[in-house]
């Protein structure tokens, strides 16, 4: 089993990137946050099988946003993992995926609503059962990019992380059980200045008979521009170009 | 659930809207609940970058995300029920005569064609242009804000199990039809697409035809 590798705030971590803080997001919870140009956020899974519904924007330029067929066709994939980038509509890299140790992310299926959530696990609200009452991931995005502005607009496809939906031949959809162990972890690497909104309800085809709520550890530390030579950068013509539409940005 | 091909009974002597859309022009336009549209391949392979909106509160959309997870597939074809971002149905797919459309291929865009294919594709005209400009002329209330991942209708981007994603020469041809019922009284927006860089129009951008029926017709 993987083990936590960051130690405590104003500490290094194994990668020599000074950590600025951390928070554990209960599961269903919601969180929003400015990641600085250069910053690495890492969702780290505590207890495996996790999902993270996400969202991404330019904070300096909101109307700016992750863009789910650009990232996805310029880098002839239909999921997320380390090397990958998430790409802007106006062709700039969002994030760099930096590391991955679960393999495999979900960006095709959306996010819960609070029918799903209901007929899937029952309805359960705030008044019987206090702040354990069954969210749902859309209400949990209005709510974080209200915060910012943001609202209905803004709901475009997500990221979910840790989350693995593969397709046949014909394009049937299954939901990969058990994908995400206890300590897997993604590291993110904003290239702008990133706001991330971001819900940890589970994932919308979760077969999980109960209503899941699985944590995760968030923590955001202090990295280094990416040099010539980043893995993110060189992994095909398409990024390079989009990470020079980025630098071009800040010129 | 592979290809569903189902032909139309409706006369398109009998529309209430028949008009041609060349390659490069945008086309907003409002179709109501019980109304059908279709959209014709002329000349065939042609992408046609779709978008809708619920007309009474355009703020909800299309969402390609909802729509193929509720179905369980990621391609679009007879029977498809469009979904919006509230989980609400807005059309549904009653004839093809195709059989399979993307909804994950998204729309080209001067950015996105400098990362695809280069910095000096930039110039080139492309799909959010025309959505733009159509917003923009429109007293509807539309912007960038409110484009998301579209349909496109007749492109084919197949999904290997493994996850890569190609994009892969048209099974469409010319006369080859899609039809829409609308669930609620919806905004159409498209832009019949202009790309030159990849086989999605057959590196040839041809026109399309809309129609539009009562719902008693």
């Amino acid at each position: 089993m993987p083990t936590k590798t960051f130690n405590e705030p104003g500490m290094t971590d194994s990668t020599e990137r000074v950590i600025l803080f951390r928070e554990e997001l209960p599961g269903a919870g919601k969180w929003s946050h400015v990641l600085k140009r250069h910053h690495v956020l890492r969702i780290l899974d505590i207890r495996g099988n996790a999902n993270v519904s996400a969202l991404f924007f330019n904070h300096d330029l909101l109307v700016e946003r992750y863009n789910m067929p650009d990232t996805l066709k310029a880098q002839y994939t239909a999921y997320l993992t380390r090397g990958r980038v998430l790409l802007s509509d106006m062709g700039r890299v969002l994030c760099s995926i930096v590391e991955d140790t679960c393999g495999w992310h979900d960006t095709l299926c959306g996010h819960s609503h609070a029918a799903l959530v209901a007929s899937r696990w029952g309805r359960s609200r705030y008044q019987d059962a206090r702040n354990d009452f069954h969210r749902n991931a859309h209400d949990n995005l209005l709510v974080e990019l209200g915060k910012w502005g943001l609202g209905k607009q803004d709901l475009v496809p997500n990221v979910n992380f840790f989350s693995k939906v593969v397709a046949d031949g014909d394009g049937n959809l299954s939901f990969v059980a058990g994908h995400s162990r206890g300590g897997a972890y993604v590291d993110l690497r904003a290239e702008m200045n990133v706001l991330v909104v971001l819900t940890a309800v589970a994932h919308p085809l979760d077969p999980e008979a109960e209503y899941a709520q699985r944590p995760v550890e968030l923590t955001v530390s202090r990295g280094s521009a990416p040099g010539p030579d980043d893995e993110c950068r060189c992994s095909r013509a398409e990024s390079a170009r989009a990470f020079e539409n980025t630098e071009r940005y800040f010129q | 659930m592979a290809t569903r091909l189902v032909e139309s009974s409706l006369d398109p002597a009998r529309a209430i809207r028949s008009e041609v859309v060349l390659a490069g022009e945008p086309w907003l336009g409002g179709v109501e609940r019980g109304q059908t549209l279709r959209i014709v391949d002329l000349e065939g392979n042609q992408a046609v970058d779709t978008l809708f909106f619920n007309a009474a509160d355009p703020r909800e959309k299309y969402s390609a995300a909802d729509t193929i997870r509720a179905r369980g597939n990621l391609y679009l074809t007879t029977g498809a029920v469009l979904l919006s971002t509230e989980g609400a149905p807005l059309l549904t797919i009653v004839a093809d005569t195709c059989g399979r459309h993307d909804t994950i291929g998204g729309a080209c865009s001067a950015e996105s064609n400098t990362v695809r294919y280069g910095h000096h594709t930039k110039p080139m005209h492309n799909c959010r242009d025309s959505f733009l400009l159509a917003a923009a002329r429109s007293a509807i209330p539309l912007s960038k804000r409110d484009l998301t991942a579209n349909i496109n209708f007749f492109m084919n981007v197949p999904v290997t199990a493994d996850g890569a994603l190609t994009f892969a020469d048209g099974i469409s041809a010319g006369g080859k039809y899609v039809e829409l019922r609308a669930e609620m009284d919806v905004l159409c927006l498209i832009s019949n697409c202009p790309q030159l860089n990849n086989p999605c129009n057959a590196y040839n951008p041809t026109p399309i035809r809309l129609l539009v029926w009562d719902g008693a017709t």
